[in-house]
């Protein structure tokens, strides 16, 4: 299809710009790529509210008082403007809409990858990906179950795992159960497994996202970037490791 | 040098292919890789066989047919097209693997020629600018500020040879697009149509099955003109410059 833009006609002097379009209708929200900065964008979300949670958990070396009035403060921010628990309710709105965009998206372009080459090579060879960005889909699968079990366990069922501490002032008082639950080896190998599987995700989503968005047009911006999600990966998963650590090793106690 | 060949094999689109294996000796270490395989079909046609299918048409290096998947690496070992890379890059005596680009948007046709007819179509969609037809105007009407034009040139030796698509993991053909976009968009000429060139390119880069990116970097890798990664952070923005224009 050959359509020449009316405007530029009348106007004359002007230079007439052909369009050709061969797929119909084409729209730049229907494409791939802005599939890709839905899932940059709620990626950023949540790395926003990973930063914060990080901070809420790293109060728990400032003991069990503290760390219990944070959670509770948490709860009545900006009451009485706010509902008890509003902002909490905000936040898990926005978040549960980033992560059904960020799944959707993820599975949606996990197929189309799929499609596109349906015959494999005998031999491939990776010359230039890093293993964390090979790793993004199975390691967001294993973000995604953990987070499942983690909902579970301290929010929605609140359950300890400690067969010596049960109990309503264990699994009703936040400290008391972090401190009962990552004093179980097990358990503290699984969050340190889930954090392994955050920092890879970190490592090549910050540089993936601010490829997305369009931010790394030079050779500097994309080193920098690349630095950026090796600082992140470290940053976040290592500051949530360090709490279960503790507790294991009974600093925190 | 001696060498054994695993080689794909497919009579045409609908038949199903399957690898082959053959030795060559006394191939020379400076001989092309093309020169090679014309070796190995004499050899073929002189006992009756049919001769191995294969793309090539410069053979130095500028028109971007002679793409072969060697050993797993697009192109083969060194940064270069297929037809530039040279026999001394392999050992006597080594197995090498030749296979046919695979991408579903790039069907086979027979044995390692695959149809690119994608690319055509994505470059007739928008990779171009419209210019009035008469005399030529003069060479310096339009300024361009000197670091544009470099980027313009260093991204407009794309090929089009398709090794990064033959190289992503999700046989995706953003740097490719990324390089036609980078191209034109860095020139005065290229910004009338910048934002209908992105939608209507990346819509037919869609339509034709290739899978999105996820920034691995495969493709920059695998390429002979060594496009770097930053193109697709242009197409990015580009696109979501259109976007922002309501496109
Ligand atoms: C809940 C389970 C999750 C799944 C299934 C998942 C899956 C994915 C996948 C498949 C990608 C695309 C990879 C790529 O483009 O190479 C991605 C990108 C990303 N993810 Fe996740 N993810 C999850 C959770 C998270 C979390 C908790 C965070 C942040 C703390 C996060 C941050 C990011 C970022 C920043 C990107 C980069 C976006 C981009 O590539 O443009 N994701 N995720
Ligand atoms: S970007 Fe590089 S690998 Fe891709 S088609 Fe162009 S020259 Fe070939
Ligand atoms: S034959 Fe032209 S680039 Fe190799």
């Amino acid at each position: 299809m050959l359509a020449v833009q009316e405007p530029a006609l009348a106007a004359g002097t002007v230079t007439c710009v052909a369009t050709t379009s061969l797929v119909k209708g084409a729209r730049a929200s229907r494409s791939t790529i802005a599939l890709k900065m839905m899932m940059a964008g709620s990626g950023l979300i949540f790395i926003g509210f990973v930063l914060l949670h990080m901070y809420g958990n790293l109060r728990a070396f400032w003991g069990h008082d503290d760390f219990d009035r944070y959670a509770e403060g948490l709860r009545t921010f900006g009451t009485p403007d706010l509902p008890y628990g509003g902002l909490l309710w905000i936040i898990r709105i926005v978040l549960i809409v980033s992560l059904v965009i960020h799944v959707w998206s993820a599975a949606t372009l996990w197929r189309r990858a799929k499609r596109a080459r349906t015959v494999k090579y005998q031999v491939k060879k990776n010359k230039a990906s890093t293993t964390s960005s090979r790793m993004m889909r199975w390691g967001g699968v294993t973000i995604l179950l953990f987070l499942i079990w983690h909902l579970l366990e301290f929010t929605i069922v609140k359950v300890s795992v400690n067969p010596d501490h049960q109990g309503a002032n264990v699994t009703q008082d936040p400290y008391n159960l972090i401190v009962a639950s990552f004093q179980v080896w097990w358990l503290t190998l699984i969050y340190l497994v889930a954090m392994a599987a955050l920092a890879m995700h970190l490592h090549h989503g910050v540089w993936s996202a601010s490829q997305t968005l369009g931010l790394t047009n030079s050779e500097r911006s994309r080193v920098f970037t690349k630095r950026l999600g090796i600082l992140a990966a470290v940053v976040i998963a290592g500051g949530f490791s360090l709490v279960p650590i503790f507790v294991l090793v009974g600093v925190i106690s | 040098m001696r060498l054994t060949l695993k080689i794909w094999r497919q009579p045409d689109a609908a038949t199903a292919g399957a690898m082959h294996t053959y030795d060559v000796d006394d191939i020379s270490s400076d001989m092309s890789f093309l020169e090679m395989l014309d070796v190995l079909n004499e050899q073929l046609n002189a006992k009756g066989e049919e001769p191995i299918a294969f793309d090539s048409d410069c053979r130095e290096g500028i028109c971007g047919m002679c793409g072969l998947m060697i050993n797993g690496e697009a192109h083969g070992p060194v940064t270069t097209t297929t037809c530039q890379l040279h026999m001394r890059s392999f050992t006597d005596g080594e197995t090498i693997t030749v296979e046919p680009w695979r991408a579903d948007a790039f069907p086979v046709i027979k044995d390692l020629v695959v149809d690119r007819g994608a690319f055509d179509r994505i470059i007739q969609s928008g990779g171009y600018i419209s210019v009035n037809t008469g005399a030529a105007p003069d060479a310096h009407a339009m300024p361009v500020p000197k670091d544009h034009a470099d980027r313009a040139f260093d991204v407009a030796t794309c090929i089009g040879c398709g090794a990064c698509v033959a190289a992503c993991p999700n046989g995706s053909a953003s740097l490719f697009v990324g390089a036609k976009i980078t191209h034109l968009g860095e020139l005065p000429q290229g910004q009338a149509e910048r934002d209908t060139r992105v939608v209507s390119m990346t819509a037919q880069h869609d339509h034709e099955g290739f899978g999105g990116c996820t920034n691995i970097g495969e493709c920059a890798a695998a390429c002979p003109k060594e496009i770097p990664l930053d193109v697709i952070s242009q197409l990015n923005r580009d696109l979501r410059t259109a976007l922002r224009h309501g496109h």
